[in-house]
């Protein structure tokens, strides 16, 4: 299975409108996003009146992990899980803050009243929905909740299940930000991880850092330069960087109103302007599926 | 005072805002930290040259067993105890810090006392000060002017190891070292801090501002813990929209009183400004979008430099930002003194918390993921109408 991850460390370089151009175009594939905490991709793959097929999109429940519920009847508020929750879940006044909670279950061990029980816990859903992209594999994950990195795993899966059963061999993930869990989660043993940077200050240190994981994690990467003429001077620095460091460059962008027009019209760069930008998407897979 | 600065999503400019925010505060007199909890990629020490004062390598709590007190395969109790699967059986104790939540249950746990705390780095925590420049003297108001010497701006910052998975204990590392800072030694020279402590005017309380993670998720919500006050960032676009609301879910979540900065003001459509209306949450400043402004950005510059519509533009928002902070802790008083102000209170509690007292969803029905779905229905609903 090809597996295509983009990521950016930080955002705002247009990860996402480089992920729904490379949706529209390139091979048959299974489109995943694996932002699972403020996920985007499914605004362009889903907007209004752009191909959704009422009934296609089915949501399933995602469970994970534990939490701490509280029986105020037989609490008598010696306050032993409050002094013992490494997470500050539990006030002075015995109230549980379910935002806090770990799921960790030390409340529930050492309460002598026996007031507190592990309940499974419902921490989002993730969504399987025909686009005109192909099938996506999507996810909310709950506001304040733990283990995106579980449910990152979980689009992954179901993403590879899905792509199996349509005899397709390509997946595009839209990843998460950071370096933290749910990037971690979403890129191991992928084929390959095509990073989204432009030239700032702090984007090349976002980059940096990116790269270091990747290596980390031994997944091949590359860089597309986004907005490569906002800053010539920087640009070239990275250009550089890339060099001395044996980052291959797949392509590069200069700065467009188009991206933000696509957007607000709910498309992808290459549905709104195609003669423009259909050629350099299917340029960026060629190059891209050379690597594979 | 502790005002967070996060947003849904990446790159809407939170830590232009932080960075930007903390220089018009401590050019005005007040002493400020930034501290940039987004540990995963910290930036906003790249918009200053800090002076280090020191390094030091933060840990997370993992178990150490000791095998000759190990009682053996009858107990195993951490093992079954363990949610996270950190510790495992195999002839013996077998430990995977990575895996590791520190939660200390199997400590607690162990009948044997075999188990003790140990650590593992899981990044580094620094602390800078950043002298600001007097050259910009003229942008500071009058009341608030010392000739010689503006204050410093303390730093706090974290870095996550690479590879390391969890950020929150990280981020909780950077408050525990917050607290051990004495508020007016900037932790350097002695003779800086003294000179530092006669700059700073005495009425002006300290300032803290989080720079936050990305997300809605536990670094962020580790990262806004008790802020007196949260900034969410956003820009006009759907992606801005959408990622502002999840935000705002999260605020009420944590019933966080906030408020609103639209930055790139002028780059998409109206839909954020329409919304915020709608919602009756208040949008503190409308920071025009201009290729000036992003390419001294891009540079690792301060926009109230560099640019002098900013630096009203951030003057204003201050002036706002304050004034609500205010009569919010005003209400507060109030609220405690009695039923007699209780009505002012409520009142003002509506404006402050925006929606939060009037226009409150209900938490239980209207999470994340099923206004997920709601959006995905109706999009289908159009279509087919
Ligand atoms: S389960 Fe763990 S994290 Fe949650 S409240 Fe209990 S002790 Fe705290
Ligand atoms: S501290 Fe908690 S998470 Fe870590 S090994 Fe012990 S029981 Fe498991």
């Amino acid at each position: 299975m090809r597996e295509l991850l983009v990521i950016s460390g930080k955002g705002g370089t247009g990860k996402t409108s480089i992920t729904a151009g490379l949706a529209a175009t390139g091979p048959a594939k299974v489109v995943a996003d694996c932002d699972v905490d403020a996920a985007d991709l499914h605004l362009i793959a889903l907007p209004q009146a752009q191909g959704v097929v009422p009934g296609t999109t089915q949501a399933h429940p995602f469970h994970s992990g534990q939490r701490a519920v509280l029986d105020p009847d037989q609490c008598t508020q010696c306050g032993i899980c409050h002094e013992k929750c490494h997470f500050n879940a539990i006030t002075e006044d015995i109230r549980l803050r379910p935002e806090y909670c770990e799921g960790c279950g030390m409340c529930a061990y050492v309460c002598p009243a026996g007031a507190i029980r592990m309940q499974e816990r419902l921490c989002g859903q993730w969504f399987r929905s025909e686009t005109r992209f192909g099938t996506m594999i999507h996810a909310a994950l709950g506001i304040a909740e733990e283990n995106s990195g579980k449910l990152v795993t979980t689009v992954r899966t179901v993403s590879g299940d899905t792509a199996r059963e349509q005899g397709l061999d390509v997946i595009l993930t839209d990843g998460p930000p950071g370096i933290g869990c749910p990037v971690i989660a979403s890129l191991t043993n992928t084929r390959m991880a095509l990073l989204v940077s432009e030239p700032t200050r702090s984007a090349l240190h976002d980059l940096q850092r990116i790269v270091e994981l990747t290596r980390h994690f031994r997944v091949p990467a590359a860089l597309l330069l986004n907005k490569a003429d906002i800053h010539p001077a920087l640009a070239d620095e990275m250009r550089a960087w890339c060099a001395e460091n044996n980052l291959p460059v797949a392509g590069e962008f200069g700065w467009t109103e188009d991206f933000t027009q696509a957007q607000l019209l709910g498309l992808a760069v290459t549905e709104y302007r195609p003669d423009a930008w259909k050629p350099r998407f299917e340029q960026l897979w060629e190059t891209l599926l050379a690597r594979m | 005072m502790h005002i967070a600065i996060a947003s849904g999503k990446g790159g809407t400019g939170k830590t232009t805002l932080s960075v930007n925010l903390a220089a018009h505060l401590s050019r005005s007199g007040f002493p400020v930290t930034l501290v940039d909890c987004d540990v995963e990629e910290p930036n906003a020490h790249l918009f200053f040259q800090p002076q280090w004062a020191w390094t030091r390598t933060a840990h997370a709590p993992v178990p150490a067993v000791d095998s000759s007190r190990c009682i053996g395969e009858t107990c195993r109790i951490c093992v079954t105890e363990c949610r996270f699967k950190a510790l495992i059986w195999m002839g013996e104790i077998m430990e995977f810090p990575e895996l590791c939540h520190g939660c200390g249950l199997c400590m607690e746990a162990c009948p044997a006392g075999a188990i003790t705390e140990s650590t593992r780095v899981i990044g580094t925590v620094q602390m800078g000060t950043v002298q600001m420049d007097a050259v910009r003297a003229e942008s500071i108001s009058p009341q608030n002017s010392h000739t010689a010497d503006t204050p410093a701006l303390r730093l706090l910052t974290g870095s996550l190891r690479v590879g390391e998975a969890m950020s929150p204990p990280l981020i909780r590392e950077l408050f525990g070292q917050l607290e051990q800072l004495d508020q007016l030694d900037m932790g350097v020279h002695a003779g800086q801090a003294e000179r530092i402590r006669v700059s700073v005017p005495r009425r002006n309380e300290e300032i803290v501002l989080r720079d936050c993670p990305p997300g809605t998720s536990c670094p962020v919500i580790t990262s806004m813990d008790g802020a007196d006050y949260t900034i969410l960032v956003t820009e006009p676009t759907p992606f801005g929209l959408h990622d502002l609301q999840l935000a705002v879910e999260t605020l009420r979540t944590l019933k966080q009183p906030f408020g609103v900065v639209i930055n790139r003001s002028g780059m998409g459509d109206n839909r954020v400004d329409e919304w915020l209306a709608a919602q009756a949450i208040p949008v503190l400043a409308r920071i025009p979008h201009s290729q000036q402004a992003a390419t001294v950005c891009a540079e690792g510059q301060l926009l109230i430099n560099a640019l002098p519509q900013m630096r009203d533009a951030y003057a204003a928002l201050w002036e706002r930002l304050h004034q609500i902070v205010t009569q919010g802790r005003n209400t507060t008083e109030a609220e405690t003194t009695g039923e007699a102000a209780s009505a002012k209170a409520s009142a003002l509690s509506t404006t402050i918390h925006g929606v939060k007292t009037n226009a409150r969803p209900d938490t239980e029905t209207d999470t994340k993921a099923a206004r997920h779905a709601a959006a995905l229905q109706s999009a289908s609903e159009a279509h087919h109408a």
